[in-house]
């Protein structure tokens, strides 16, 4: 189990590293465009869109959220997170860091177009919150037979 | 011949171990001290129970986990703020702080570590007599 999945992360996570950096290279260092919707380095929750044929995979990094306090919305092909997390310490404790996002938050990702906003599904598991929407069948690669 | 292959292959998979370490994120932490301990509080999304590794080594704590993240296998990555799947950090602990009574839990990706202070080094109030 660990071998896979460290054959296959590696894998993805590549792809990923090398995502980010052509995304840098082309358009964060040298001062081109940025996506419209896109956030510093470092925000909470981190985010990762992956695609295949039959539906699109978004995990939302956000650790320690009640479940409860997420909130998931689907526009047309705009996916809205949002939710509150509390990073309180007993009162009285003498803190020396405090590095964690606390607040609210709410993050917006463009999805590929042909995503049914009406199949969505959710999961949050270890603080990762795990959404998966299907794609429109009609646009789905077919097998066309040559007769 | 046998000999060279296995040293070849040692140094291989410490490149890749080192490569590795190069590649872990650094989570964000919060740190407190109360009278009778310090907690550390990590976010380390994606990290199960069984995937998280607490290790004390002298006086050196170290925080190791690895994300484990459901995947479609013939998935492309159309973004992604993320792109390591592992997570180190490493603090240096004090003398007063009892290592074999690090308690450690993990909650929806959460990690709480509390590490108690020594009885003897409890602040204790002491009572002014009236002279």
């Amino acid at each position: 189990m660990f071998g896979y999945w460290t054959g296959f992360d590696r894998d993805i996570f590549d792809q990923f590293e090398r995502l980010r950096r052509e995304l840098d290279g082309t358009f964060g260092e040298r001062g081109g465009p940025l996506g419209i919707r896109s956030v510093a380095a470092g925000t909470y929750p981190a985010i990762n869109v992956g695609a295949s044929s039959r539906q699109v995979d978004v995990y939302v990094f956000a650790a320690g959220v009640a479940p409860g306090s997420l909130d998931i919305s689907m526009q047309q092909n705009l996916l809205t997170v949002s939710g509150e997390r509390s990073t309180a310490i007993p009162e009285g404790a003498q803190a020396y860091r405090r590095e964690r996002f606390e607040g609210s938050f709410k993050r917006v990702v463009t999805l590929p177009d042909d995503v049914d906003p009406d199949k969505v599904d959710a999961a949050y598991r270890d603080g990762v919150l795990h959404v998966t929407v299907q794609r429109k069948e009609e646009l789905q690669p077919r097998r066309i037979e040559v007769k | 011949m046998t000999d060279k292959k296995s040293v070849k292959s040692t140094e291989s998979s410490q490149v890749q171990r080192e490569t590795e370490q190069r590649r872990a994120l650094r989570p964000p932490v919060d740190i407190y001290e109360e009278a009778e301990a310090i907690t550390i509080r990590a976010d380390l999304p994606g990290v199960s129970r069984d995937r998280l590794e607490v290790h004390v080594d002298g006086d050196n704590l170290t925080i190791e986990g690895e994300a484990a993240i459901d995947m479609p296998e013939e998935m492309e990555a159309l973004y992604a703020d993320v792109n390591v799947t592992r997570y180190r950090r490493s603090f240096t602990l004090s003398k007063e702080l009892e290592a074999e009574k690090i308690s450690a839990e993990m909650k929806n990706g959460e990690l709480t570590l509390r590490l108690p202070k020594r009885a003897e080094v409890q602040p204790r109030k002491i009572a002014i007599s009236a002279g």
